[in-house]
């Protein structure tokens, strides 16, 4: 039914309501759980690699920042106020919303094909040449903006579908992993990962690549337009497009 | 914008409807099964109830990890206690010989313990870890009496649903459901790596719950009130940790 390049002319919201909600949701529990991340992290900004480090155990890597605790000093001292008890419980609260979010987004998904329709490449681009046009067509501003703000390209649904089934995942695993009572059930959480601080520092990690993605996700939707793109995912149609229907 | 329909606007009623009939349900039924934790007020209660539920059924019948002897800590590491006050400093000089735990509440013989009474009980080790909240952790052996041994010498009774724990250090008390109370990993540690628990890692007694963060393992602990409520100790939050701002349940 989609025949690009002409601008598909189409009833349809460009984001369902479960797309758009769950991904509000996802934002605040996202940001929620980075502030309090970054939060429970300056109490003891060193990462180890296996089950156990501590203070008195050599550091795989550890950043520079002020602490909040008295016994581990990167070079700032104790200039941090100690804000993990709310921390951790809006940590641990955030996350909550975001697994049964994401539930609720991928089971959606799965019953919709949502992902085999929206998310996973078109037959055609499912290649290098097809990721090459992408590129190629963002570095030379060849971008058809009609057609853009109904599908994705390749670059954008391999991205998505790393964040949702891949990145998000291991920030759960590697989350649960950490807990003494979840590995206590599920002993191979910890396990498969090399152990309980080598899930924290992949927690870490995990979070830039997040931070990472959300920043490029962000300069993106800037770039096509940020609040006909914004619009779009709140109230369905970005009222933008010629021929859409004005919201 | 496409008018609401009416078709839609009732099965958004229904939905709603079902929902909040749902979380009435879950309420009665979490309240029912003991599976709301006593500082589930306020913004986090929601986050700290489902926290506690879950992983309280998850291990229900599941051990902590243990760990060979090859992989204990060689440099484990300790928060720096508060000095000793003066009456401790002079039970360390006898060799703790008058250190008594006493164990009251709703039980059938109140008891008080010498560290030589816990001894003669049935002695376990386990090699767990510690984990503090903060992400430091390490790896020890535990020896001491499990709980459980010292609840049945006292004969817990039915409607008992928390087991209090205080320590000599007044701003330091907790408490544990009885489920984790009577699990067979809940120690009352008075060895660590074979020799006997340093006071600086909170010897000569200290409560170790593997299943927990590391803030719910007290040291220097002298007293065990078994109760059906936690809401006449403190602030009626379960332990001195709600009213630091942390959670009462450390599973995570």
């Amino acid at each position: 039914m989609v025949t690009a390049p002409t601008p598909v002319v189409t009833k349809a919201p460009r984001h369902a309501a479960v797309v758009r909600v769950t991904h509000w949701l996802t934002v605040i529990a996202f940001l929620a759980l980075l502030v309090t991340g970054a939060e429970i992290l300056l109490s003891h900004p060193r990462f180890y690699w296996g089950e156990s480090g501590n203070p008195n155990m050599h550091a795989l890597f550890s950043l520079p920042l002020p602490t909040s605790r008295p016994w581990v000093n990167n070079g700032f001292g104790t200039a941090m106020p100690d804000g993990n008890g709310w921390g951790r419980y809006l940590h641990f609260e955030a996350a909550w919303l975001l697994v049964l979010t994401g539930a609720v987004y991928v089971l959606w998904g799965l019953a919709r094909g949502h992902f085999l329709r929206d998310l996973v490449p078109v037959r055609g681009e499912r290649s290098a040449g097809g990721f090459y046009r992408a590129v190629r067509a963002y570095l030379l501003g060849q971008r058809n903006a009609a057609s853009d703000a109904h599908t994705y390209n390749a670059l954008q649904r391999v991205t998505y579908l790393t964040v949702v089934f891949v990145l998000f995942p291991l920030m759960v695993w590697t989350g649960l992993a950490m807990s003494p009572s979840f590995t206590a059930a599920v002993p191979a959480a910890a396990n498969l990962l090399g152990g309980r601080q080598s899930a924290r520092t992949l927690h870490f990690l995990v979070t830039l690549l997040l931070v990472l993605f959300v920043a490029g996700h962000v300069g993106m939707v800037t770039l096509a337009g940020f609040w006909p793109r914004t619009r779009a995912m709140i109230v369905g149609r970005s009222g933008s497009v010629p021929g859409e229907e004005k919201p | 914008m496409s008018t609401i329909s009416r078709r839609r606007l009732l099965k958004a009623g229904l939905a709603t409807t079902a929902g909040l009939a749902g979380f009435a349900v879950a309420d009665r039924l979490a309240h029912n099964f003991g599976l709301v934790p006593p500082d589930a007020g306020g913004i986090f209660g929601p986050g700290e109830t489902l926290t506690y539920a879950t992983q309280s059924l998850l291990t229900r019948h599941t051990l902590a990890r243990e760990f060979p002897r090859s992989m204990i800590s060689a440099n484990p590491f300790a928060v720096p206690i508060a000095p000793p006050t003066d009456a401790f400093k002079h039970s360390q000089a006898i060799g703790f010989s008058d250190w008594r735990l006493t164990v009251d509440g709703l039980v059938r013989h109140p008891a008080s313990f010498s560290l030589a009474d816990l001894k003669s009980m049935p002695i376990e080790s386990q090699i767990t870890e510690v984990s503090c909240e903060e992400g430091w952790s390490y790896i020890a052996e535990w020896i001491g009496t499990p709980l459980h041994h010292v609840l049945r010498e006292v004969g817990v009774l039915p409607q008992a649903r928390y087991a209090a724990y205080f320590s000599v250090e007044p701003t330091q008390w907790d408490s544990l459901d009885m489920h984790e109370a009577t699990h067979p990993q809940t120690i009352l540690t008075m060895g660590m790596n074979n020799g006997d628990l340093p006071v600086a890692f909170g010897g000569p007694l200290r409560m170790r719950v593997p299943l927990q963060i590391g803030y719910k393992n007290i040291k220097f602990l002298n007293r065990i009130t078994v109760t059906d409520s936690m809401k006449a100790f403190g602030k009626g939050m379960g332990s001195a940790s709600p009213e630091g701002g942390y959670a009462w349940f450390a599973g995570i």
